[in-house]
């Protein structure tokens, strides 16, 4: 055991870690808004519309984030017509390829969550709206989204502990996330047991951190107290 | 098209083989998480403090550590550790392992920390009832356990296993970083060759989707078939 490299590497790690929780909170963020609004598609009667949705989310859902990453980032570039728009700007960057592919990630399994959580509001609780007099949209923003995000919140949880998981695998691309430095350091001095331990400390931290706010989320908005 | 034939011309046989590969890797890899999961499900139900320790410890570490990092620590410390057992046997050459045995030894441990999850939750949900009347005809624990308890445990464990079994042939995709030709290493090799990425990653993507709706049949045929009678 290097007890020294561990002293060592663990500020270099903990610097890489804010790139990963960068990384995270960014595709956590747009992948909420699209995941909303493709879960709104999804209930959408119209089937176009729904199966447009589902297809989405069968996609994302089927093939590894690897996978999306690289078409992202090495396969688009290939594009001569992207190269012109302004959207090179964006897609050159490994760091928004990375944002890019996650949050479409993240949007498909978020959809699936939500959509199932809105089946499961009892059509007692829209028609006691309906019956009070209370507008349509008002009843879905007020009422059925509330219920929504409260009966998604564990399988939200575990949601956001997999895209950590996931955002490692943006060292594919190049970006010195903390599993990227992480690769580095053991490359370089080939001790990985330490620096697994610090590393994977560290992740277990944060899963950690993650696990009990949506415990105490779950205990704030249960529906018994 | 062209791209794709069989051949010295194109990438299709290199393809088909690569997808071969995968699956050898996702099964092999599935095999050796059900092995792992027989040993830490009982310590997680055991009544003993210290033994559930030790199961949780291996499920927490594994669900909350990036699977990317698990197979760089094998990749990197595989060999290194083998030559440390062969050198107390006194034996110094360097040993280089297989990339096929450590990726899927990587993959099987991560598979059999969500396959013990899986049969933890199978197993308590099993009546009662059923252990007390295994216990009360005195049928030993062995029997008990692959005679009464599995067949009816795997019944409630099928559908989550198949989620273990999505995740595992997705997970497979990582290996590619130590270079075992599976299907996102040979895309990668096509696309570097042919200067044409985009087209060879959404293959890959595709070939990925077929395994993925292909697996999915074939286990709600399992489902049918063990949920008879219910």
């Amino acid at each position: 055991m290097d007890f020294d490299l561990m002293f060592t590497s663990f500020p270099k790690l903990l610097g890489a870690t804010v790139v990963t929780l960068k990384l995270l909170s960014a595709s956590l963020f747009f992948g909420l808004i699209i995941g909303l609004f493709f879960a709104i598609l999804r209930l959408n009667k119209n089937i176009f519309i729904n199966k447009f949705s589902y297809g989405y989310s069968y996609l994302f859902r089927g093939t590894p984030l690897l996978v999306q990453i690289f078409i992202i980032y090495f396969g688009l570039g290939q594009i001569e017509y992207l190269r012109a728009t302004f959207l090179w700007v964006i897609l050159k960057e490994p760091y928004w390829c990375a944002i890019i592919a996650f949050t479409l990630n993240t949007g498909a399994y978020t959809s699936e969550i939500l959509r199932s959580a809105f089946q499961t509001i009892k059509p007692g609780i829209i028609e006691a709206g309906k019956s009070l007099g209370i507008p349509s949209k008002i009843i879905f923003y007020k009422i059925q989204i509330p219920i929504a995000i409260r009966q998604s919140l564990p399988a939200y949880g575990n949601e956001i502990i997999l895209m950590m998981k996931g955002t490692s695998l943006a060292s594919t691309v190049t970006l010195m996330d903390l599993t990227g430095v992480a690769k580095y350091i053991i490359s370089t001095t080939f001790k990985p047991i330490e620096v697994f331990i610090v590393a994977g400390g560290i992740y277990l931290f944060m899963t950690f951190i993650i696990h009990n706010v949506i415990k105490f989320l779950e205990k704030k908005y249960s529906f018994n107290s | 098209m062209e791209l794709l034939a069989f051949g010295k011309t194109g990438w299709g046989d290199e393809l088909f083989y690569a997808t071969l590969m995968t699956i050898a890797v996702s099964v092999t890899a599935m095999f050796i998480g059900f092995f792992f999961a027989l040993i830490f499900t009982p310590l997680k139900l055991s009544k003993f403090k210290s033994l559930n320790l030790i199961g949780n410890f291996y499920t927490t570490v594994i669900r909350g550590v990036p699977e990317l990092l698990v197979i760089y620590l094998f990749f990197f410390g595989g060999s290194g550790a083998i030559m440390y057992v062969a050198s107390i046997f006194g034996y110094f050459e360097y040993i280089e392992i297989n990339a096929f045995i450590t990726g899927s030894m990587a993959i099987g441990i991560i598979s059999g920390a969500y396959s013990t999850e899986v049969f933890r939750g199978a197993i308590q949900s099993i009546d009662k009832g059923q252990f007390e009347a295994a216990k009360v005809l005195g049928i030993n624990k062995f029997t008990q356990f692959y005679k009464i308890i599995l067949p009816q445990m795997l019944r409630l464990a099928i559908p989550n296993l198949s989620n273990v079994w999505q995740i595992t042939l997705k997970d497979t995709s990582l290996i590619s970083v130590t270079g075992l030709v599976e299907i996102m290493r040979q895309s990668y090799i096509a696309a570097g060759s042919t200067r044409d990425p985009l087209f060879f990653y959404c293959f890959a993507a595709i070939l990925y989707l077929m395994l993925t709706y292909i697996s999915m049949k074939i286990i709600n045929r399992l489902e049918i078939k063990y949920s008879r009678g219910y």
